[in-house]
């Protein structure tokens, strides 16, 4: 098994990368879609099933689902492919991939250096994750629901499309509105 | 069913996924594509949360990475709202004409 764990992780890696490099909005979805796949394929093999489900079920399903409506809604046609491509030249990728090279190698010389134990002995399941979730993180899961609730009322208010031409046409005095 | 690795393997792939993120999110001007790579950098800290919970053997981490995935979807769901409100004013996903909003 743990050779499965690493040609999923290859798999995740590949896939991000095709997400950062693809100018086709709806192929890096889908292709992001992949990664998200394998990387729940991983928390299962490191002994996490209750999360690799809903890894699946709400960020690959419901997530990115919102994301697939909105990008066909958009209707982003040739021509913004044509302008992806034009920004995607070598001068746009040089400095910040320097940088985000320099990060990731004081990241993982970071990682290598400090952390030798190895993981994935034990399956941690449902059961024990909902004891803690309902336990000592109450307060917490209150919380996320508030935050819910914010983005469920930020979204309805600010997708509301603001119409440039007014609506009464009776040169704006009298009348009921 | 279970593999056993080494826990800086776990680290190191959550790093590298979490660089790729904000790579996307430096580079592309495309707004969709800007919040894509923030799912990835929040899909990476999640792995990371696992890695180290899967250490332990406790729940924290899964836990941990139920409220970043509470907190994705909801952001999601208001970065998008933004981004729809955003194409019908300019017609366009480039980032760069957002400075051209006044207020």
């Amino acid at each position: 098994m743990t050779v499965a764990f690493y040609i999923t992780a290859a798999i995740a890696l590949l896939t991000t990368m095709r997400v950062v490099t693809h100018t086709n909005a709806v192929h890096a979805l889908l292709y992001f879609v992949i990664s998200l796949l394998s990387v729940a394929l991983m928390f299962y093999l490191i002994g996490a099933p209750f999360v690799a489900a809903l890894e699946v079920i709400i960020y690959a399903g419901a997530i990115m689902v919102l994301f697939l409506f909105v990008i066909m809604m958009l209707n982003v046609g040739e021509e913004h492919a044509r302008q992806e491509r034009d920004w995607l030249s070598r001068r746009f990728w040089a400095g910040p991939g320097v940088l985000c090279a320099a990060l990731l190698a004081i990241t993982a010389w970071v990682i290598i250096e400090t952390a030798h134990p190895s993981v994935g002995h034990e399956v941690v399941g449902a059961r024990d994750v909902g004891a803690s979730l309902f336990g000592p993180y109450l307060i917490a899961v209150q919380l996320a629901a508030l935050l819910l609730l914010g983005g469920l009322v930020g979204a309805s208010h600010l997708r509301r499309h603001d119409r440039r031409t007014p609506l009464r046409t009776d040169g704006g005095k009298g009348g009921e509105s | 069913m279970i593999a056993e690795i080494p826990m800086e393997h776990g680290l190191l792939i959550a790093a590298v996924l979490f660089c790729l993120g904000l790579l996307g999110l430096l580079v592309r001007r495309n707004l969709i594509i800007m919040l894509i790579s923030v799912e990835i950098m929040l899909n990476a800290a999640g792995l990371a949360f696992i890695v180290a919970g899967a250490h332990w053997g406790q729940p924290d981490g899964q836990v941990m990475f139920i409220f970043i995935l509470t907190m994705a979807a909801a952001e999601v769901a208001v970065g998008l709202a933004v981004i729809l409100q955003f194409y019908w004013k300019h017609h366009s996903l480039d980032a760069d004409l957002a400075s051209t909003m006044k207020g």
